[in-house]
This record gives C-alpha cells, structure tokens and sequence, in this order.
C-alpha cells in the first residue's frame, strides 16, 4: 500500500493538521516508507487468532455513582487561551 | 387490535412508503458522570461542573460509574433484551469544540444491551394500532458539551457541564411508516424510561433527544431509499414536524428528478424545516477502536439477576394484567400503561370503586382516564400526577353515573367543575350534586308532568309524529330535558312520552 | 558522608542514612543537586524552580526532626515532563504545551511527595514521548553525559542523562516502547519499566494508553527497587492499574542466582546486533553464569514482527489520544483564526512537532475506514502472538536476557533525516512492552567510542522483584553501574 499526495491531504483533514507544501512533500515520502514497513503485518496468519487489546485481561472496574469533584473553575480555566463569562471561545460554530 | 397498514403517500400517481429508525439518546438519572465524579444536576452556572476530566486535560483518565451500567441493563430486562455478558467500550473520533477529547467515549461493535421490542398504540385514521417496535441495540456513552451562539461576535461559547452526562443511546430497527407512529414510540419509550427511573424524562432540559432516520421508496419495493438522519429532537411536537417535512422534502427531490444524499440535518421549530448540517462533514469516518483506558465491561449473571429482582411491575404485566383481569382491550391497556402515573392513577380510581371491580367499572375507568382526564391534562398542560381531580372524585363519578344519581353529561360537567375549581374529599362529587341540585329526577309523576307540559306546548312537533317523523320525537325529548335541566332520567322520559303519545292517538 | 562533592555518586540507601543521622540535610542535598543541574550543559532539564525544590526539602527536613524517617525522606528525585506536576511546567516536551501547568499532581509525583521525596525539576524528553533519542524535543536535545556528541536516548533522555552525569539520584521515566531501558542503556544506568498496570497512569500524558507505562531510573538496581517501590501501587482513578498488594521491591535483593534460569532469545541475538554490544552482553552473560545461573536458548519468534505491530498500535492509540490538544481549553491556540477549522488545524500545525504529526497521521491512516482491519486489527492479533512468544518462553525460563539495543549511542543528527532507521533500533524493547512484561536495563560495560552497553532482563508479569535482584546481585559482582562519564565531574 502507498499513499498519494491526496490521501496525506485527507489524513491531514481528518487529524486537523495544517501542513504546508514542503511538509507535505517530506511525510508523503516518510509516510510511505513507515507503511512499508507496518506492511510486513500481512505476511502473518493470524486466522483465529483473538485480538488483544489490553496487555492484562482484567475486567472494567467500575465506580460507585457519587460526586467526588466540586466546582474548580477558576483553577481549571487559569490556562485557557480564551474564556468569557466562564465559556470556552472559539469560532462561530457553524451547524 | 388492528394490524397497522402502512401509511402511503400519493403523488403524481406515484404511492411513497415512508421509512423511519428511530435513536433516542436517554440522559440517565445518575448523580454523577459517566466517566467522573462531577455532578449532572441541570442549569449550573457554565463549566461549575466540568471537572479535569470532563474537560480532557492532559493526564486524565476515565472511570465508569457503575449506576449508569445498571440503568442500562435495568432498560434491557425491561424490554426483553439481550445483556451482553461482556461489552467494550469504543472511542468514536471526531473533532468538535463541545467533545473535549476529539473523542467520544461509546460502545460500537458490542453494546451492552441487545435486540428487544417495545410495543406501541396509536390511532390512524380514527383506527386504533399496535406494533412491537424491533430494538436493535442500547449502549451506553457520554454526552457532549453545549455551544452557545449568542452574545459573542463571530464566537461561540463552549458549557462543558453537560459533557460527561451518562447516556443510553437506544436504537431501532426501521419499523416505523409514519410521523405519528414515530412519535407513538417515542411516548413509549418515554413512559418506559421514567417507569423504570433511569431517566428524568425532562425533555425541555434535553433529558430525552431523538435522531430520526428517515428514508422514503416506492410502496411494493423492498430494498430501502437513501436515508438522512435528523438530529436532536427534543419535544413530539418536533419529531412529528420534521419527520413531515422531511418526508416531503424527499418525495419532491426525487419527483423533480433528483437523489437524495445521505446526511445529517438538523430541524429548524422557527422555519419548521430542515437543513443539512456542516458541522458533520467527517461523520463518514469516525475510526472507532476499542478504548485502551477502558478494560472489559463484564455483567456477571447474578449482577444482573439482583436487577431484575428489584424491577418495578412493567407497562408490559401491566397490560397483560388489565386485559386479562378487566377485559380491557389492547389498545385500551397499552394507552393506560403508556406512563406509571397514569397507570397508577387509573388503578387507584379502580381500587375505589370496587374490591375485585368488574369489566364495565374497569370500561368506565379506562374512558374517564384516557377521555376526560387526558384531555384536561393536554388543554392545560399537566402531568396526571397534578391532575386537580382525584381518582377517588373519579371513582364517585363513576359511581353516581352507574346507580343513576347523575347522567353521564351532568357527571362530565362535575368533573368539569372539580377541575377548575379543586376540592380534595373524594365525596366532593356528592357533595356538588346536592348543593347544585344535580340529582337526577326519577319520580314517574314529575316526569309525566313535564312531559304532559312539553306535549301541550308543542302540537306542531306532536303532528309531525303522529305523521310518521321519528325526528319530531327526539325533539320533544330534547324539550323534556330542557325543561328539566337535564336531571331528568332520559330513559324514563322516553318511556312516559312514548306511552302518552301512543295513548292519546 | 565526607562532603557534597561526594553526593553526587552516593547512593540512595547512603543519601537516606545521612539525613537520618543528620550529616547532610535535604535543603543541602537540594541545594547540591540545583547547583549541578544550573552548571550542567547537557540541556537534560525542561523546567526547575528551586524556590519550590527548596520548600519541599526545608519540609521534609522539618519531617525529619520530627523523627520521621523512610527510605526518600529529603532525597531529590527529577520527573520526566511526561508526569503532570502543580507548581513545575508539564511540557510534554512539546510546544504544544510549551507554558501549560497543571492544576494537579500525578499519581507517581503525588506518592513520592508523600514519602518525602524532593522534586528537582522536570527532565527533558522526547516530545509526548515519541522518540528514541531525546531529539525530538520542542526544548532541543539533550546531550549524553559520555559524550556531548552523543544522544542519551529516549524519550526519557532527560532522566537519563540527569541520573548518569549526578544532576539527580534518581529519575521517573516512562516506558511506552523502551523509553526507559533504551536510554538508561546508553547512559549507562539502571532502569526498569515495570508490568503494565503496575504505575498509575494517572497524571502521565498519555502517547499509547496501553503501551504507557512509568518506570524508575537510578544508578543501580537497589536504588531503582527504592524508587520504584513508592512509585507503585493500585490507583482507582486508572481503570488500568492492577490491582496488586503493594510490593517493597527491595524485599529479595540478596537472593542468590543459584539455579536460575535464563532464556537467551536467539532473535535478539542475530546479524542486527553490532559487535561491541553482543561482547558486553556475552560478557555480562558469563558473569550471571558465574554467579549461578544457567543460560537457556530460547525463541520469540515474532521479534522482528514487534515492530510494524508497535508502529500500527501505539499511533492509532496516539493519534486518537492527541486530539485532545485543540487550542480550545488549554495549550497552544493559533492567532487569529479565521474559523473553527482553521483554529483546529494551524493551532495544531504550530503546536506539534515533526514526529508527532508523523505519528497522528499514521495512526489516522491504520484507524480509518478500510485499513482498520488490515492494520490495527491485524497489529493487535500480532500482539496475542508476541505475548504467547513469551508465555512458551517462560515454561522453560525464568526470565529472559539480552541487549536492549542494536548498537550504543549514535550522534545528535545522524537519524534524525530516518524516522524508519529509528523504529528499527527499538526491535529488543517492543516485544515485552507489546506484551506488557516487565523489562529492566543494566549498564554492562563500554562498547564503540566509549559509549554504555546495557543489559535488557524481561520478567514474567508482577517479577520486577525477581529482576531487580538478579540487576542487583550482577552489580554485587561488578562496578559498571559506579563508572562515571568523565564529561560533569
């Protein structure tokens, strides 16, 4: 499998990411080179085999309904980039 | 019960089927978040109950809060679902300012609760219809933030209080043919979740949200349209409206000969239409995988065994119970059972009038509550538990109407009374028929009198009998309960005026 | 203890005796080690805030005169800017985060304030822990204190480094693909990435959530069993975490090797491995022997399969885990942005480093519609197949050595152009990060230029005490964990 300059631009879109034309030129050729080597996935047969998906087979822990966490939004907005009236700004969202 | 015959829609000499999924997202009615300790109580000053976690800073990590697993197998039992013994907990990817991780955390290739129905009753075209609703799956996920759009120039305004909220989203199969069927399920899914208390059912606070999937094919053929799925529906009024318009939307797309895109719209009350959605442009490739923050969620029969144990009597019984014991009919029993309360109420006006009460009494109270009772509460917007007559008030109504106290009319207007202006002794009925001088008048000789006034003051109408004019009859009758203010027994009026008449010929 | 210019190589058990007995305080130990991180040239540190150091050691040393004592009580130990701290910026390594400070502490940074110990700073790393050279840091690399030339590995390069040129006794890491075992190789320190589940992910800024895992680097084994003993432990805020009675991983250091069994995987032991590192390890191999132990061959088949399945798992999970980092809430926010799309994508563009985007849009690519089967799915069969490699290989062994890298210390720029050059050097640590095992490196020696050569030991899952006795007792018989780079004296 190898990736076009417009597969990058799609995967670019999805994950968010501006790039600019030399970017773009430096991962299509990177990108591809990682893809032949995660490739070498297929030469395996794992017919039957169960995937894993976490390293300890434990069961989900699960938390009792009760509210631990009180109001600290002074503290949790001291970063934010862009708060008013103790909103998150962000751009028109347009639905 | 009928079989409900598909709704069609015809135009241009074209007949439509109209197709419909519904996906209704329950808030559940846990204390605390899905996936943290911050609480889920509605109309908290913004981002007050956003804590770390809610609000994905880095280093994070969530923990399922186990009263939401419960509501969920709580719904599944009550449907007659399947409760998978182990589900996996998905991350579904997608960037938006109200999902603080770029992710939200679901459940995709194995939800915990599977298939189930739910049965609906609704009226077409004054016939009535029921349908077991197919289920094809519930699982559980957390709800988005909230974007304001007022008040900021050019900004929106991100509330991540209500991000975080457990829910259950619960999906069906493509049964539905018609708006109003749609909205007959989603009353009853409604009824059920609040019956069951996992959800507060408070659909102004966006407790209870639909998406409608909606597609339309030429009536006979089989395989589907192309759908468009409406989101975030959160009155009847508006799932009824916007499946309506979007119905018509599609059929006028593809009689001026275009296609219908599969996609997200969103319905506008205001224009009362709807319109694609932007902010969906990636919806196509969410890239689900399994959350690695997240182990196994496994019910162990005995966890699920201690739920079904503490499971309310279910619309289900309950509707099994009133057609069995008091020979209601399915529709009847099915409306009753469409919430608890109203249930509950119809059962304690039963209770009153009789210890077993018989078919007719039951009859009589399923009319009282699905007729009178529902209809006030709809003309003022109440919910039956503030309905201001009492089932005992009910119950007396009841009563007088069967031993002849009162007509059914003069009984309607009590009711009428009661409610407009509340009296809590469930003899109050009793109480106005005396003070008001309601009591039906059932002594012969009074009714002869009266009759004989109506028949000496009317010899037009009399003619008109004795000439073979059935009406002429039913007029003077009407006369004779005119004249006694409608307390006179209609049955007796009959009878005495009839014997004169005849006599006197 | 005889004087300061002596902290610097003393080891923890000495450091904590000292302060019981009052011969140092831990505001003089602080103070020594501030010193040595400001003169130092290594760029090995992100952020320190000695006032805060400072007020840490004065109250552990008010904690001291109380009478209270234990084995960190006033010894200084430095965070990888993976962990969250209040007080210190948690970076990430990243521009990202290049000003962010957390409103909380975490897990690891919270236990090991209460035992007293006194935190130093946060080390240098590769950013959000992508990387096996400590190059790829918004802060710029850190230098190998054997050789200014030479990276010190990664992504916990910083913590190395800091450990090996005595700038901190001991050091947190974190281990998602070897970034714990590879560094304290070619700095030549002891460090031990423990079984997944053993350290709290909570407050460790997750790259791979079920890759990630903390770990603690020292200068020997003892001082690591120490360290790693106060840093885990069950946490119910990470769904993850095992629940484990707590563990004094010092409990069997002193057990003699007699009769242990050590599988020598012959995959890690093929045409990849360089000359200078296979002498140091078959020398460090006679020694075990010497000591006891027997030397099993043994096979893990799907070593050179580790790395495609690691290169599918650990992006998907990051690309996902990254997505976060948005410019809304928190972190680098783009100027002006003409609409919420272009917020999102310059705010990210500006924000990240070459690698990380490398690494988000391959993660993207292996999870979206079409691929997800053929890449992660298949990456996670592999996985079942790594971890039953092992499951077989431990019915023989008790646990399993060979190198933790192909080759020592390469210089600052030589792969940076070669990102697929870089995934290979890390075939020894994926298979027991994949297979979530624990996996320990022991400095055995010098190999070309000079440069460290360490000693990888996988355990079988909860055996770190099993492995940090057999670190420990190899150290008893040698002194290649007290040899010092010249460079920071």
């Amino acid at each position: 499998m190898s990736l076009h300059a417009e597969e990058v631009q799609r995967l670019a879109t999805l994950a968010r990411l501006d790039l600019n034309p030399a970017e773009q030129a430096a991962l299509l050729a990177d990108l591809n080179a990682v893809l032949e080597l995660i490739d070498r996935l297929q030469s395996v047969d794992t017919q039957g085999v169960e995937p894993l998906t976490h390293p300890q087979a434990l069961a989900l822990r699960l938390r009792d309904d009760a509210v631990t966490e009180s109001n600290a939004r002074e503290a949790l907005q001291a970063g934010a980039p862009r708060v008013e009236a103790g909103l998150y700004l962000v751009p028109k969202v347009i639905e | 019960m009928n079989a409900p015959q598909a709704v069609l829609v015809r135009r241009a000499g074209r007949t439509w089927e109209v197709v419909i999924g519904l996906e209704t997202h329950v808030q559940l009615a846990t204390t605390s978040k899905m996936f943290s300790g911050a609480a889920t109580a509605f109309g908290a000053e913004p981002n007050t109950q956003a804590c770390a976690i809610d609000l994905a800073l880095p280093g994070v990590l969530p923990v399922a809060n186990r009263a939401a697993v419960e509501c969920a197998i709580r719904f599944g039992l009550a449907v007659g679902a399947q409760i998978a013994p182990r589900s996996v907990f998905a991350r579904k990817n997608y960037f938006y300012p109200d999902l603080p991780k770029g992710y939200q955390i679901s459940q995709y290739e194995t939800p915990v609760v599977a298939g189930g129905h739910l049965t609906i009753a609704w009226e077409q075209d004054g016939v009535a219809c029921e349908r077991a609703v197919r289920l094809t799956r519930a699982h559980l996920e957390e709800d988005a933030g909230k974007s304001l759009h007022e008040d900021f120039q050019g900004y929106s305004g991100i509330d991540l209080n209500r991000a975080g909220t457990p829910l259950l989203e619960i999906v069906t199969e493509p049964d539905l043919r018609s708006a109003r069927e749609a909205v007959a399920y989603a009353r009853a899914l409604h009824g059920l979740v609040v019956w069951l208390g996992i959800c507060d059912g408070n659909m102004q606070e966006g407790s209870f949200r639909c998406d409608a999937n909606v597609s339309v094919r030429i009536h006979g053929s089989t395989e589907l349209g192309t759908r468009c799925e409406i989101k975030n529906l959160n009155s009847f009024r508006f799932l009824e409206r916007a499946i309506d318009f979007e119905v018509r939307r599609q059929i006028d797309l593809i009689d001026d000969g275009g296609k219908v895109v599969q996609e997200t719209r969103l319905y506008d009350p205001d224009r009362d239409e709807t319109r694609s959605m932007r902010s969906k442009e990636d919806a196509h490739d969410y890239r689900y995988f399994p959350d690695p923050d997240l182990p196994t969620l496994e019910i162990a029969p005995h966890w699920i065994d201690t739920v079904r144990a503490g499971l309310p009597e279910l619309p289900s019984a309950r509707r099994e119970r009133y057609e069995r014991d008091y020979a209601l009919s399915a529709y009847d029993a099915t409306t009753l059972t469409a919430s608890r309360a109203a249930a509950d109420y119809f059962e304690s006006v039963l209770s009153v009038l009789g210890n077993p009460p018989n078919a007719a009494q039951a009859k009589s109270a399923a009319n009282w509550v699905m007729g009178e009772v529902a209809a006030a509460l709809n003309r003022d917007g109440l919910d039956i538990g503030a309905a201001p007559v009492t089932p005992g008030q009910v119950a007396s109504l009841i009563r007088r109407v069967d031993d002849g106290t009162v007509s059914g009319k003069i009984a309607r207007e009590l009711f009428a009374l009661l409610w407009a202006e509340p009296q809590p002794a469930d003899d109050a009925p009793d109480r106005l028929i005396d003070a008001r001088g309601l009591r039906q008048i059932s002594d012969s000789g009074a009714i002869d009198k009266l009759v004989d006034e109506v028949i000496a003051a009317n010899p037009k109408s009399v003619e008109e009998f004795r000439a073979g004019k059935e009406k002429a009859f039913n007029a003077l009758v009407g006369q004779v309960m005119k004249a006694s203010r409608g307390k006179a027994n209609p049955q007796q009026v009959n009878d005495s005026l009839r014997a004169r008449l005849d006599q006197s010929r | 203890m005889s004087g300061p210019s002596d902290l610097g190589a003393a080891s923890v058990a000495d450091l904590s005796a000292a302060l019981a007995q009052g011969k140092t305080s831990a505001l003089e130990l602080a103070q020594h080690f501030l010193d040595r991180i400001a003169a130092s040239g290594l760029n090995a540190f992100i952020d320190v805030q000695p006032e805060l150091t400072l007020a840490q050691a004065r109250a552990a040393d008010q904690r001291l005169a109380r009478g209270e004592r234990g084995p960190l009580l006033g010894v200084p130990v430095a965070h990888k800017d993976i962990f969250v701290t209040r007080g210190w910026r948690s970076t990430a390594g990243s521009n990202m985060l290049a000003d962010y400070v957390s409103p909380f502490d975490a897990t690891v940074v919270e236990r090991l304030a209460r035992a007293g110990a006194v935190c130093l700073g946060k080390t240098n790393c590769d950013e959000f822990a992508m990387g096996g050279a400590n190059e790829n840091s918004y802060f710029g690399a850190t230098r190998n204190p054997w050789d200014p030339a030479a990276i010190p590995g990664g992504s916990s390069g910083g913590s190395a480094a800091a450990v090996a040129a005595g700038l901190a006794p001991l050091a947190t890491g974190t281990d998602t693909g070897g970034s714990v075992r590879q560094p304290a190789a070619m700095c030549g320190i002891t460090g031990i990435k423990p079984t997944y589940g053993r350290v709290s992910r909570w407050g460790m800024i997750a790259y791979a959530s079920s890759l990630d895992q903390g770990g603690a680097m020292a200068r020997s084994a003892s001082d690591c069993a120490t360290l790693l003993t106060a840093m885990a432990g069950f946490d119910s805020r990470d769904a993850t975490s095992a629940n484990q009675p707590d563990e004094d991983f010092s409990r069997s250091l002193g057990a003699s090797l007699q009769g242990l069994r050590i599988g020598l995987p012959k995959e890690f032991f093929g045409a990849g491995l360089h000359a200078d590192v296979r002498a140091a390890i078959d020398a460090a191999l006679e020694v075990l022997r010497a000591l006891g132990a027997t030397l099993v061959e043994v096979s893990l088949p799907q070593t050179e399969l580790a790395i495609p399945a690691y290169y599918v798992i650990a992006p998907a999970e990051a690309s996902s885990n990254l997505s976060r980092f948005d410019g809304v809430r928190y972190g680098h926010r783009a100027d002006n942005p003409a609409d919420l799309a272009d917020l999102y994508r310059r705010s990210r563009a500006e924000g990240f480093g070459a690698e990380v985007k490398r690494r988000i849009l391959i993660g993207t690519y292996v999870l979206s519609r079409g691929y997800y089967d053929a890449y992660y799915v298949q990456a996670q069969r592999l996985r079942r197949l790594i971890a039953d490699d092992f499951r077989a290989a431990f019915s023989q062994v008790d646990l399993i050595a060979g190198p933790v890298a192909p080759t020592v210390a390469w210089d600052i720029g030589a792969q940076t152009h070669d990102p697929v050059a870089n995934y290979l050097a890390d075939i020894y640590t994926l298979p027991a990060s994949l297979a979530g095992l624990p996996g320990m490196s022991v400095p055995v020696g010098l190999g070309a230029r000079g440069r460290p050569v360490g000693l990888q030991l996988i355990g079988q899952a909860f055996d770190e005490a099993r492995l940090l006795n057999v670190g420990h007792q190899f150290q008893q018989a040698t002194d290649w964990h007290l040899r010092r780079p010249g460079l920071s004296q």
